[in-house]
């Protein structure tokens, strides 16, 4: 048994970054016991598991908010009048820093690197969509569209 | 007139779908490959074309093939890399989201010339469209018969399935890659040995970049000589360029390899926006030097851009106007790779932090005059110091920036301000 812990089937270690995405999904974030859970189903150390969940980041080890937005900071956006714009008036209007989440729990604010629209640039991402040509007024639409649905 | 080849399908009506691949002559070329070449035929078929790779190296693509042991005994993979996440660069995406059979059918090309029978797409976390479209796309290859079993009849098996990476831009380095492939943190490995030796769970890999496994279909369809006639003698083919920044039409734009920088920019990107005089232009992703104004006539290939001083990479163009701060330009940058620098070795992860705090400094006004002459250092004893080339990548945009615009770097030490914005 030791022996075959040892020589582990290598395919089955491949299955950690999802394996870290369903327990996350399921559980809002990757709580001590997400990643416990995670670590026993597929024989591994702990600390291993919460090796890769700080390496990787798109893994949360801490509850952000329903709508993580995420403002993409890269050059490309930046240049077409993006990032800092769009941060700072993301700050006023939610009322809160980079990296916080409003009271509410409805919006976390973040900034990002290059998210693959400097065509379409400013963009800002939020959960699984994607925003493009992003202006202030859009900003408007898009946070009232998303309260709209918590009303 | 330049017949577009790789883009040929993004206007139709959903161009994503295996319908329309095949309506516009999709896996015609899997089946002729099947049916007429052996494997090693399909290898020299793509040496003599010339495709280099356009993940951002430029090696080329047959010798890459022709490394993978021919020994039926070894097992072989083949990656295809769908990381994409350098500021300036979005092409794969938008081949992925808008044609992935063209993608997929290269892959099983590629399989087959090296003897593969496992293919894994490796995508970056944060593209859930592309996710998604892989996913369907694999799915009604498989109903089609182009996956799986016994493919077409030919006894060729081959397997393709996704992983999604989990938001790492360092797992787009191809043996990071194969590590978070393996389930572990994407950390490179040391090379040699190469991935075509010694890759995915120690056996021979084949990584190539979305882009480069499109040309395939098209090679095979059209002929290497064809191929070759398309671009320079040393860049042969099509090439996706993706024009962002401060021109009037920014988005991709499939031309021959070769053309000029400045057709790109005046032609088919519109020119500059609001009228302004282009200042500098980053010719192909965040790490390759700047050319100036005076360096427009330059070809878009490999070898032109080596000769002067930068690279093609992955022809990623950002065009920056007469209003922009070029400390701002590396702090941005600086801040992308210190982001993204994945810890293993000291010089990257210290230098590139080093390197932010002083450019921060510099560009709020807090700079002192031998702030620049650090970051020259650090930036030129990082070259080649590095354990992977990203080290080398975040030294470029610094050591480029000071040759050329050194001037406004020290206008931010003595005025405690832009040059520009003043
Ligand atoms: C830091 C770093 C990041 C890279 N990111 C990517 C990427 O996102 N996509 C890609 O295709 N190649 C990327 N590459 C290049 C790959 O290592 C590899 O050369 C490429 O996938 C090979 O494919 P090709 O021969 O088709 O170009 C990266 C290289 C480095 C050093
Ligand atoms: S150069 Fe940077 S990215 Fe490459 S191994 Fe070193 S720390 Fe990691
Ligand atoms: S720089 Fe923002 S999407 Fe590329």
């Amino acid at each position: 048994m030791q022996l075959e812990a040892k020589i582990a089937d290598p395919a089955k270690r491949s299955m950690l970054l999802t394996a870290l995405y369903i327990a996350q999904e399921q559980y809002g974030y990757l709580t001590k016991e997400a990643v416990e859970r995670v670590a026993t189903r597929l024989g591994l150390p702990v600390a291993d598991v919460y090796s890769m969940a700080s390496f990787y980041s798109l893994y949360r080890v801490q509850p952000t908010g329903r709508y993580v937005l995420q403002v993409c900071e890269g050059l490309s956006c930046h240049l077409v009048g993006g990032a800092d714009r769009l941060v700072d008036y993301l700050r006023k209007k939610l009322g809160i820093e980079v990296g916080e989440t409003t009271p509410d729990g409805l919006f976390t604010l973040q900034t990002v690197q290059c998210l693959a629209s400097c065509g379409t640039s400013p963009a800002i991402r939020v959960n699984d969509a994607l925003y493009e040509n992003m202006t202030t007024e859009k900003v408007d639409e898009l946070l009232e569209t998303l309260r709209g649905y918590h009303v | 007139m330049f017949e577009r080849v790789l883009t040929r399908n993004f206007g139709l009506p959903r161009s994503e779908s295996i319908d329309t691949y095949l309506a516009s002559g999709g896996y015609e070329a899997l089946r002729k490959v099947l049916r007429e070449y052996t494997p090693q035929q399909v290898i020299d078929i793509v040496t003599a074309s010339g495709l280099r790779g356009r993940g951002g190296a430029g090696f080329p693509a047959g010798r890459k093939w022709a490394f993978i042991p021919k020994d039926p005994q070894i097992e072989k993979y083949v990656c295809v890399n769908t990381d994409e996440g350098e500021p300036g660069t979005f092409k794969d995406r938008e081949l992925v989201e808008k044609d992935p059979h063209q993608v997929i059918e290269g892959v099983i090309i590629a399989s087959y010339a090296v003897g593969a029978h496992r293919a894994f797409v490796y995508i970056r976390g944060e593209f859930f469209l592309g996710v998604k479209r892989w996913i369907k796309a694999i799915d009604d290859a498989y109903a089609k018969g182009f996956l799986g079993k016994n493919i077409l009849g030919s006894g060729f098996s081959l397997d393709l399935s996704v992983h999604r990476g989990a938001g790492a831009y360092i797992c787009g380095e191809e043996t990071a890659l194969i590590e978070s492939l393996e389930g572990k943190r994407g950390q490179p490995r040391k090379k040699p040995p190469y991935p075509a030796s010694v890759g995915l769970w120690g056996k021979p890999t084949l990584v190539h970049n979305v882009e480069t496994l499109a040309n395939v279909p098209h090679i095979i369809n059209r002929g290497a000589e064809w191929y070759a006639s398309i671009g320079t003698p040393k860049s042969t083919g099509p090439k996706i360029f993706c024009v962002s920044g401060h021109v009037k039409n920014r988005g991709i734009f499939e031309l021959p390899l070769g053309v000029p920088l400045r057709e790109i920019i005046y032609e088919h990107a519109g020119g500059m926006a609001f009228d302004k005089k282009l200042k500098a232009v980053i010719p192909g992703g965040a790490s390759t030097p700047m050319l100036t104004p005076d360096q427009l006539d330059i070809p878009m290939a490999f070898e032109t851009l080596e000769g002067a001083g930068t690279m093609l990479g992955t022809g990623a163009i950002i065009v920056m106007n007469e209003d922009t701060c070029m400390v701002d330009v590396a702090r941005r940058l600086m801040r992308f790779f210190a982001h993204e620098s994945c810890g293993h070795c000291t010089p990257c992860r210290t230098g590139t932090q080093r390197m932010l705090a002083l450019l921060e400094d510099l560009e709020h006004g807090r700079g002192k005059a031998e702030d620049i002459a650090c970051l020259e250092e650090i930036a030129s004893k990082m070259r080649g110091l590095t354990f992977c080339p990203m080290g080398d990548a975040a030294a470029n945009p610094i050591l480029s920036s000071l040759k050329l615009f050194r001037d406004e770097y020290e206008y931010h030490v003595k005025y405690k301000r832009c040059a520009v914005a003043a």
